[in-house]
């Protein structure tokens, strides 16, 4: 896996600045990483310069990287040098006229792209969204205004490919003034449709994106898709939380109690991953279906039904300790489903319907809460331990 | 699905408003709607605050206070004090 890896980041290291002025053929844009990228189809000779084409294939380890994107912070290197690309035989030259794709320099994005593009003549202008996807950086405003001015300028587009109908993924919008954009540059903007897969028919319709194009989706299989990377970064913090755990419950006043640790910290490591599993995946998958529309109360209502499926399956009431197993009943109760709802908070980020104000507001009223559970949580464990020690 | 839509702040100036149509091009949530020559916006429940119907509306009719419905890009900013700004690259183009 990690031989793959330094070979793909190898062959789609980006270029130096593409540099389409020069018509050297050796100081092409793409000239030589990209080139050798399995998905590069040669190189077309432009008035500004040669220009990479690239294949509407996805080869494997196209595949493999998308995978990788999918589950792991790979994406964040997974990238193509902006600029400018053709796709099969688009018209060369101010003249040209054929169709420009706006698209971001991850390469995820700009494979789905591609792909969809099978069998047309176009351009495809990779934005330098520095390897972040459409929508994300339409928000953070990289996929935006003044870069796509930028961009259409470092390619000399006019020149190279003339000036066609320059096509946007809707889901830049936030980022992109069309009309500012036609007044710096005189390239006419058209807003595709939300998916690429629905360029072919957006094409044939006459460029026109029907209500369904328009419009964002989130199925299950989106949020099954994203909610790897809600398990992973939760998952990281566990260590430290397994850590902690099996501290406290060996500690004793003659040291660290291995035995302690492992029988009474044992139901607590359980709770941890079931919070987390119910926070990062019950809630994402089962969305819709989890009353209320806070993140953060979908998310406690799933911890703590977890939380009590599982400490009734494992039977682990009452603990088998001496004293205080009512204590630590609360203390659980109070801990992870709180988790859970930390943890289902984060997908706001995640999901494609969540507005700014909204998760305002159920920050303000979680957060508190999150702060007091937390503070009684350890309380309850205190005097749990105590009690323990015949201190109490 | 419906998110908490008691805060949202997307207002239209109907005066302005030409009807020109590119709000309703870019917005990911079908919040508008033609009514006639006009547009209007009809269900305002469903926007997300994403900013691109003001950003792209040539007259100015359209006001939103844009930003992503992001948890742990606020809770970040209210550490920093910054701006709410996405630390993901995300995929498939739902990302905060
Ligand atoms: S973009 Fe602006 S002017 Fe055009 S229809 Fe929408 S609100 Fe009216
Ligand atoms: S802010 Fe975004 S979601 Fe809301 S109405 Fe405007 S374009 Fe639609």
């Amino acid at each position: 896996m990690a031989d793959k890896l330094s070979e793909i980041k190898f062959t789609l290291q980006p270029a130096p600045e593409p540099n389409a002025g020069q018509s050297d053929g050796n100081s092409c844009c793409c000239i030589p990483q990209p080139l050798e990228a399995e998905w590069s189809g040669g190189v077309l000779q432009t008035p500004a310069g040669p220009v990479c084409r690239v294949s509407t294939e996805l080869t494997r380890k196209d595949l493999w990287g998308r995978f990788k994107c999918r589950v792991s912070s790979f994406r964040d290197s997974y990238t193509v040098p902006p600029g400018l690309y053709a796709v099969g035989e688009p018209g060369i030259g101010p003249d040209g006229g054929s169709d420009i794709f706006v698209s971001a320099n991850y390469k995820f994005s700009f494979d789905m792209l591609r792909r969809e593009l099978h069998g047309m003549n176009a351009w495809i202008l990779a934005l330098d969204t520095k390897g972040i996807n459409v929508w994300c950086a339409a928000g953070k405003g990289t996929f935006g205004t003044d870069e796509l001015i930028k961009r259409i300028g470092a390619a000399s587009l006019a020149k190279a490919a003339g000036r066609g109908r320059l096509i946007l993924p809707q889901l830049g919008a936030p980022g992109v003034n069309a009309t500012g954009v036609r007044r710096a540059t005189g390239f006419r903007l058209s807003y595709g449709p939300v998916r690429a897969k629905d360029i072919p028919a957006y094409i044939r319709a006459g460029y026109k994106a029907d209500r369904d194009m328009r419009e964002v989706k989130f199925g299950v299989l989106d949020r099954l898709a994203l909610s790897p990377m809600e398990i992973i970064p939760a998952m990281k913090r566990y260590p430290l939380f397994a850590l902690i755990t099996l501290l406290i419950f060996g500690l004793a006043p003659q040291g660290i109690i291995f035995k302690d640790a492992i029988s009474g910290g044992l139901p607590f490591l359980l709770y941890g991953l079931i919070s987390v599993l119910a926070g990062a995946f019950l809630v994402p998958v089962f969305l819709p279906f989890i009353p209320f529309r806070s993140f953060a109360v979908k998310g406690w209502i799933t911890g703590a039904a977890a939380f009590v499926i599982t400490a009734r399956t494992f039977a682990f009431f009452p603990y088998s300790g001496p004293i205080g197993p009512n204590i630590l009943f609360w203390a659980d109760l109070v801990f992870f489903p709180m988790a859970s709802s930390y943890t289902a908070l984060q997908f706001t980020g995640s999901t494609t319907f969540t507005c700014i104000s909204g998760v305002k507001k159920e920050l303000k009223a979680a957060l508190p809460v999150y702060i007091a559970s937390a503070a009684a949580a350890v309380v309850l464990l205190a005097i749990y331990k105590l009690l323990v020690w015949r201190l109490l | 699905m419906r998110y908490i839509t008691s805060g949202i702040t997307l207002t239209m100036l109907t005066d302005k408003c030409t009807g020109c149509g590119m709000c309703m091009e870019v917005c990911p949530h079908e919040v508008f709607k033609a009514e006639g020559k006009r547009v209007v916006i009809a269900a305002k429940d469903r926007c997300m605050e994403c900013g691109a119907c003001e950003l792209n509306c040539a007259f100015g009719a359209l006001n939103v206070s844009k930003g992503v419905g992001c948890a742990s890009a606020l809770i970040k900013s209210m550490i920093t004090g910054g701006e709410p700004t996405c630390g993901c690259s995300g995929t498939s183009g739902n990302c905060c």
